[in-house]
């Protein structure tokens, strides 16, 4: 069963139709890479799967499920978690705060405990705590747990949003160019780190990315977008070597 | 406590959750010493009684600045109309417990009561506004919530509920149209407001009410829907994407802040044989003055909003003689800390010659001796 | 006849809360701030007029003149010192600091002139005109100021459409970053942005004064915030927009002072607001703007 399934998904904007058809199948524990060039669609793609956008037509299925048309929460809930082109962390609070405010939906207790901190605020605080900092250990930033977010490195700030969006337990993990702004050290520490995800977590990622030295090392498959259109799809070396695409990135 | 976490640089104030149970203490401590002192002064007699006349103002003012500053700090939200809330929960309080004088002729039961039915009121009216407004942008907020606080300013003047045999009496036009038996009593009449409070009002209570906000203020912050919240402030959309319910978290502080500013009006209109809604006291010059105390004492910073909403309360009193200038000095220095504390070239200015800078310097230049 | 001569008062002074909103819409679309302090220009180009005409003792035109001069200089400090430092920071701190500019203004006034009013003679000598058998009578400050409005309007879509500043204008509103890059100065465009808004506030002032003679420190925040739910209402950003929003918005307050109750009317119009905002939050004119995610 296919934890991703999107059917002839599309998106116009006024008279633009920024995605067209958008078919996709990425099989669970798949390392699946979006690439094209710039404008193409591809962060558009995301805000589509992930509710930020209504869909004009067509279908996304998460595990079999119909998500179409359902809002970032409830798509977010459904197990589908995200992190963003111009990182976005909560600059103003802490590192493993974060974290925890990851965990929101995975350890719950009301509003009336936290304010009379009753036993379920310190029960449920605990596990939290103990949560958000193993995630912080798989990312090595446990160190740094307590420093502002907005204080860690450009790149450390890029592997906290990562843990933060592990921490809603998802189903699907989507990666929007996590290795923009990286020189090539930053750039294979991070290809192992997805990779200890991928197989630690048991996680099915599909990532967005330019670079493509990160995209050969990693991605088992490729879909190309160019113009909003798939153009190619297959396996990563296969699509790489196909001219059409070789064009499309390089011009004629 | 390890180093490296106190290596903490907050801009407005804000401080990390580790270093926080110290910090919460301190704020608690300092209510209860400054009620300590000021208990000192009356039984010394040392505090004339201009001063003592000023302590219930001033926990209101403290309870109305760190009450907004859970919608301006936490939330991140301009909030405009604060003074509004103060206004449903003053006049609620105080029909209230003019209404029930007789029936329940003990203030300890019906002061409390007064207090809960206010913040109860303005809560309802927080929760109301709230869901009509909190999707709105930023700028949009601002206003609709000061139109909000005008509205609700202008409606209770010409408000006019009377009692006799017969019930209750509600008009919008004047005494008169009230049409009540002779045994009638006015209770709320128009631009007049309402006379004869029971004057419940004392500066235990208040302070007693100031700490529970500060109790409740600060227990949220440190909670998970305090997190949430603060999310929502940092980077709305992330946080959507986190799966928290922007809509609902928003209206848990709205409506907690305008509860809070309710029983603030309480132990406001319990201070006064007459209440009355000017434009002085619940219109935006009001709500402005609080946003002053918030700003200065530092957005997101609970304890500077006590200090500040003490210390400006306090100083025009000190100041006689500045006391024209009042409303000038604040705007002043309203537009000058905005400019040190948000303006990038002074927060680069700032970083570059700080002290902790200045310390790291020192120590390195010490290890390469 | 009643209710023409409600309706005409109405768009006189919808016609104030126009040239008012002019000056939010632009500045809000251009700078992207909500520049609160905007409603005391207008008091403060009240009072200048006021010591020109009457301590001065200039003629009209001139004291007109010399108070838009004063506050389009007014306006660009503003905008270089309290409001330019804050343009990449949070949204709240210009906001705030617009607040303090309002405050700081009203009372300088406050210290300055005192809080008595000042009476306010009337700048405009057109005559009134006497309609439909003299039952409707419309001031000449009524047709002045409409005709004022109309002329303005004209004016400012044409600077907008035709002239190099206008487009460049246009352009810092769409997107700041791209115009910078095609050789727009920005700090300039947004300078002159403010310069136009506070003249503009200027006249709105003696017009205001002319049709309610009395001016105090206060006079300018009123009607500073119901232009700006003018501006709102008719769609913020676009100049017809502020234009038809003033004018209604006018028209619904005069009515409802004279229909309803004058204590109320002020309520009815912020309650325009807020359905606005409910409705349709871009305005009857106004365009919808994406996020950028």
């Amino acid at each position: 069963m296919a934890i991703l399934e999107t059917k002839n998904l599309s998106i116009s904007f006024g008279g633009l139709k920024a995605v067209d058809n958008f078919n996709i199948s990425i099989e669970k524990g798949q390392l699946y890479g979006l690439i094209g060039p710039n404008g193409a669609g591809k962060t558009t793609v995301f805000n589509l799967l992930t509710g930020v956008y209504k869909p004009t037509e067509g279908r996304v299925l998460l595990d079999g499920t119909d998500i179409t048309g359902k809002s970032t929460i409830s798509i977010s809930k459904a197990g589908v978690a995200r992190t963003f082109q111009n990182i976005r962390l909560f600059k103003n609070m802490s590192v493993l705060d974060n974290v925890k405010v990851g965990l929101h939906n995975q350890e719950k207790y009301s509003t009336f405990s936290g304010i009379l901190k009753l036993p379920s605020y310190f029960r449920k605080e605990a596990i939290m705590d103990k949560k958000a900092m193993e995630l912080l250990e798989v990312f090595d930033l446990q160190k740094e747990s307590g420093y502002l977010a907005s204080n860690l490195p450009y790149g450390k700030q890029r592997k906290l949003e990562i843990a933060r969006a592990l921490a809603t337990n998802p189903k699907l993990l989507l990666l929007d160019e996590p290795a923009a702004g990286m020189n090539p050290n930053e750039t294979a520490e991070l290809m192992d780190t997805i990779r200890f995800v991928l197989k630690e977590f048991d996680m099915t990622i599909l990532l967005i990315e330019h670079d493509m030295r990160l995209v050969s090392g990693i991605c088992e498959k490729l879909t190309v977008l160019n113009f909003g259109q798939v153009l190619a799809q297959g396996n990563t070396s296969e699509v790489l070597n196909d001219p059409q695409v070789i064009t499309a990135y390089l011009g004629e | 406590m390890d180093k490296e976490k106190t290596k903490i640089v907050s801009r407005f104030g804000r401080v990390s959750p580790k270093l926080s149970t110290k910090n919460d203490l301190i704020t608690f401590g300092l209510v209860i010493a400054i009620f300590v002192v000021i208990q000192i002064l009356i039984a010394t007699g040392s505090l004339s009684s201009l001063w003592q006349g000023l302590l219930v103002p001033l926990c209101t003012y403290v309870i109305l600045a760190v009450s907004l500053n859970l919608t301006v700090g936490i939330l991140g939200e301009l909030s405009l109309g604060h003074a509004g809330f103060m206004c449903v929960g003053a006049f609620t309080g105080a029909f209230f417990s003019l209404y029930t004088e007789s029936a329940i002729p003990s203030a300890w039961i019906r002061f409390p009561l007064a207090l809960i039915i206010g913040g109860l009121s303005a809560a309802l009216f927080g929760a109301l506004i709230g869901v009509t407004v909190l999707r709105l942008r930023g700028d949009y907020l601002a206003i609709v919530t000061l139109a909000f606080g005008e509205i609700i300013k202008n409606i209770v003047n010409v408000l006019y509920v009377g009692k006799d045999s017969s019930g209750l009496h509600f008009s919008n036009v004047n005494m008169t149209a009230l049409n009540m038996k002779p045994d009638g009593e006015i209770l709320i009449n128009g631009p007049q407001g309402i006379s004869g409070t029971p004057m419940d009002s004392s500066f235990t209570i208040g302070i007693i009410l100031i700490l529970v906000t500060l109790f409740v203020t600060i227990n949220l912050i440190h909670s998970r829907t305090g997190r949430a919240i603060m999310a929502i402030r940092d980077n709305r959309i992330a946080a959507e994407s986190l799966g928290i319910d922007i809509t609902r978290y928003k209206l848990i502080a709205f409506i907690i802040s305008a509860f809070f500013a309710g029983t603030a009006g309480v132990l406001y209109a319990h201070n006064l044989s007459t209440l009355t809604a000017l434009p002085k006291n619940f219109g935006y010059n009001m709500s402005i003055i609080i946003l002053v105390f918030v700003v200065l004492g530092g957005i997101g910073n609970i304890r500077g909003s006590i200090i500040a909403a003490v210390v400006l309360t306090a100083l025009p009193e000190i100041l006689r003689e500045l006391s024209d200038y009042r409303m000038l000095i604040y705007a002043i220095v309203l537009i000058l800390m905005m400019l040190f504390t948000s303006s990038p070239k002074a927060i680069a200015l700032r970083e570059r010659f700080s002290v902790r800078r200045l310390i790291d310097k020192i120590k390195s230049r010490k290890e390469t001796v | 006849m009643d209710f023409i001569t409600y309706l005409v008062t109405g768009i006189s002074l919808g016609s104030i809360y126009a040239i008012i909103a002019l000056g939010y819409t632009m500045v809000y679309g251009i700078a992207k701030m909500l520049n609160f302090a905007h409603g005391d220009i207008i008091m403060v180009g009240g009072y200048v007029s006021f010591v020109m005409t009457s301590s001065m003792g200039l003629p009209p035109l001139l004291s007109i003149l010399g108070s838009m001069l004063i506050c389009t200089i007014l306006g660009m400090t503003i905008e270089r010192f309290a409001y330019r430092p804050l343009r990449e920071a949070a949204p709240l701190a210009v906001l705030i600091t617009a607040i303090g500019i309002s405050y700081l203004l009203q009372n300088l006034a406050l210290l300055i002139f005192g809080a008595s009013p000042k009476s306010f003679s009337s700048v405009v000598s057109v005559p009134a005109l006497k309609l439909a058998g003299g039952k409707l009578t419309i001031t000449g400050e009524t047709i002045v100021t409409i005709a004022a409005s109309v002329v303005i309007m004209v004016g400012m879509t044409i600077f907008i459409k035709k002239s190099k500043a206008g487009r460049a204008m246009l352009a810092v509103s769409e997107d700041k970053g791209a115009a910078q890059l095609m050789g727009v100065n920005v700090n300039r465009t947004i300078a002159l942005t403010f310069a136009i808004g506070s003249s503009l506030a200027a006249v709105a002032g003696v017009l205001l004064c002319s049709a309610f003679p009395t001016l105090t420190p206060y006079s300018g925040a009123m009607p500073g915030i119901k232009a700006f739910v003018a501006a709102v209402f008719g769609g913020i950003g676009s100049v017809p927009g502020a234009m038809l929003g003033g004018i209604l918005l006018g028209v619904i307050e005069n009515l409802s002072k004279a229909y309803i109750s004058s204590q109320m009317a002020d309520a009815i119009v912020f309650g325009v607001l807020i359905i606005v905002l409910l409705v349709k939050p871009t305005g009857i004119l106004g365009k919808k703007i994406t996020e950028k995610v």
